[in-house]
């Protein structure tokens, strides 16, 4: 009875109950706008997942004919390679290797200096400074590269890494083994694989220093009063306990710094030398994988140079692709282990 | 027995003492550490004023640049040209990247929201070079021509990470009981999103995207092969021309930024590789006023966020 009454009733014409719902269904969806707000949600999220996906599609397929014609020789080791744009013979051994080696002298350089910092500003730092420190960190990562490598071509090479080149030539080059890295002389300039490696140890710094900071803070209070009621002193209690607990935390930040050591761009070719030579020493001109790329595209003639070009960003790609794994797994570990901790 | 006993109390004693020391020692090379760190940051800005400063004039913002070896002239072409391709990539990057963002925060654990998440980490770490690689394949090769609008896109792919991360960051933040007030009160999906939480998140937000602006604002590498770069930019000739021409609104936006373009660190890079000191001079003011744009950019993002996190708290 009732609901023949209410079907007759003016607000609501329409014949048959299903007939009603599924009105009410579809105004449901418009009105409230849920399906499409979720498409849009959707949509957005695919597209980042799409783009990620469609970079590293994109260079496999744009260096096809560079790809088949020079094979894995065009990665490989030699002493005696060639980068010949004139004659289309490519290998990029060379700045494979001074992408390697500069990143390389970064890091370790770095390495120590971020630990420093963090363990400063997470143990020791008085409150009122930490703030202000924290600041100057940060804004150090936020220094365009191309202000880098304007400071480091003008003022860095000349003033600290030509004498200090000059000096590491005149006592280590003279070493059996050691002498081949430190075989001088440095370019007057100053423009070397070394100085591209300082100044990407600076620009790292901040990096590194940032996620192991967050790394130490994240440890629980209660590993550090631990310790300290055994009887160690702080350092002590930093260095045995502390350290040892974000070891994972802290490689994944390194791994990240090297990261961005191995991407960087601007700063390096200002400084490098952007020379194609394939000698091992620190101490002379060479060039990495970026700034080959940002040296010679734009002005790649024939196909396979940029073809070539392209096979070098996609190897970069694929580098910074697994580091990034790296980092992510081993981040991920010390802050499931931080978690499970604090349950159990 | 005394004597042996004693000689341990004297060797544990030592021991402590050179403990004791170490621990200084260590202590005080950590803050060492961090001053020498912190000494490229002042000596980089201390030289870049005292070497850039000279060259700041009226002229170098409102001039175009004058051929080589004749003095004067400005960089209006790259300061217009960094505003727009800045402002561009904001609007490419900043709809999509909160959108991903709100999903993210939804799903988290969808096979789509790790992906995406993944996605989001791995695009963080794509070299800026790289992203300049892909975006000529993409957008410039098929157009047939370098533009500002390419550059732009550049732009915003490597602006995206930094946006979403942030913006999932605050969407977290906000409390579950704000959200699940809003849908029991009857409220959409979408109105709780767009009316609640956004609101709630919004500061945080606004600090991700004007650090992802100032990070943008001084990339190259990116718009090396997609802007290009382009001394004879004139915004002014463009608009009068079209408005000449009675040319629609629309027609006139697309010849503004379908053309190469030049941008304040672009700039920077040629002039500072061009045997003309002049020009060299003038890389160093470039430096002095990018510098300015970001660090204000940085600072600006970072007070905005301590100011409302302490209103909040108190």
């Amino acid at each position: 009875m009732i609901r023949k009454t209410q079907s007759f009733s003016p607000d609501k014409p329409g014949g048959s109950l299903t007939a009603e719902k599924t009105i009410q269904g579809i105004r449901q969806i418009f009105d409230h706008g849920d399906l499409a707000w979720r498409g849009l949600l959707l949509f957005a999220g695919f597209l980042v997942i799409v783009l990620t996906v469609s970079i590293g599609w994109m260079l496999w397929q744009s260096s096809v004919d560079a790809r088949s014609l020079f094979g894995w020789k065009f990665f490989t080791p030699t002493l005696d390679s060639h980068w010949d744009p004139v004659n289309n013979q490519f290998q990029a051994w060379p700045f494979i290797y001074g992408t390697l080696v500069t990143s390389l002298v970064a890091i370790l350089l770095a390495v120590p200096v971020s630990l420093g910092i963090a363990v400063f500003l997470t143990e020791l730092c008085p409150p009122w400074l930490r703030t202000p420190l924290n600041w100057l960190v940060e804004l150090l990562a936020a220094i365009p590269s191309v202000v880098y490598g304007l400071w480091g071509l003008f003022v860095f090479l000349p003033l600290v890494v030509a004498p200090l080149g000059e000096y590491l030539s005149a006592s280590l080059g003279t070493f059996p083994l050691l002498g081949t890295w430190f075989a001088g002389p440095i370019p007057l300039s100053g423009a070397s694989r070394l100085g591209a490696g300082l100044i990407l140890s600076i620009m790292i710094t901040p990096t590194i220093a940032a996620v192991s900071r967050d790394v130490l803070q994240a440890i629980p209070n209660s590993q550090r009063e631990a310790s300290l009621a055994l009887g160690s002193t702080q350092w002590e209690t930093i260095w045995q306990v502390l350290i040892p607990y974000g070891m994972s935390g802290i490689l994944g930040s390194v791994i990240l710094g090297l990261g961005r050591a191995l991407g960087e761009t601007m700063a390096v070719t200002m400084v490098i030398g952007n020379s194609t030579n394939s000698a091992i020493s620190l101490l002379k001109p060479g060039y990495t994988m970026a700034s080959v790329i940002a040296n010679e595209f734009a002005e790649a003639v024939t196909k396979l140079h940029s073809q070539a070009l392209l096979e070098v960003g996609l190897a970069l790609f694929v580098m910074t692709l697994i580091l990034n794994v790296m980092a992510r797994f081993l981040v991920w570990r010390v802050s499931s282990k931080i978690q499970q901790e604090a349950r159990g | 027995m005394t004597s042996s006993s004693g000689k341990i109390a004297l060797g544990s004693r030592r021991r402590l003492k050179n403990r004791k020391i170490s621990n200084f020692v260590m202590l005080f090379l950590t803050g060492l550490l961090t001053i020498l760190a912190l000494v490229p940051l002042f000596w980089i800005i201390g030289y870049v004023v005292y070497k850039g400063g000279p060259g700041l004039n009226l002229a170098f913002f409102t001039q175009l640049p004058r051929p080589v070896g004749i003095a004067g002239g400005g960089v209006l072409h790259a300061i217009e040209g960094t505003l727009i391709i800045t402002m561009l990539a904001a609007i490419f990057a900043v709809p999509p990247g909160v959108l991903a963002a709100f999903y993210a925060a939804r799903n988290p654990n969808t096979r789509l929201g790790i992906g995406l998440r993944f996605s989001t980490d791995v695009l963080a770490g794509v070299p800026s070079i790289v992203v300049g690689l892909f975006t000529y394949a993409f957008l410039v090769k098929p157009m047939g021509h370098y533009s500002g609008l390419a550059g732009a896109v550049a732009l915003a792919i490597l602006m995206l990470p930094t946006i979403i991360r942030t913006t999932e960051e605050m969407l977290k933040l906000v409390p579950q009981s704000l959200r699940e007030g809003s849908l029991a009160l009857g409220a959409p999906e979408w109105k709780t999103s767009m009316n609640v939480l956004l609101p709630a998140a919004f500061n945080g937000i606004m600090t991700g995207i004007l650090l992802s602006l100032a990070r943008g604002m001084g990339e190259t590498a990116p718009l090396l092969f997609t802007a290009l770069g382009n001394e004879r930019y004139d915004i002014r000739q463009i608009v009068t021309s079209s408005i000449q021409g009675k040319q629609g609104f629309f027609q006139m936006v697309t010849r503004i930024i379908n053309q190469p373009m030049d941008s304040l660190p672009l700039t920077l890079w040629k002039y500072a590789s061009q045997p003309y000191p002049e020009r060299v001079a003038q890389s160093w003011t470039v430096a002095l006023v990018l510098m300015f744009f970001v660090l204000f950019l940085n600072i600006a993002a970072r007070l905005w966020l301590e100011n409302r996190a302490r209103k909040l708290r108190g």
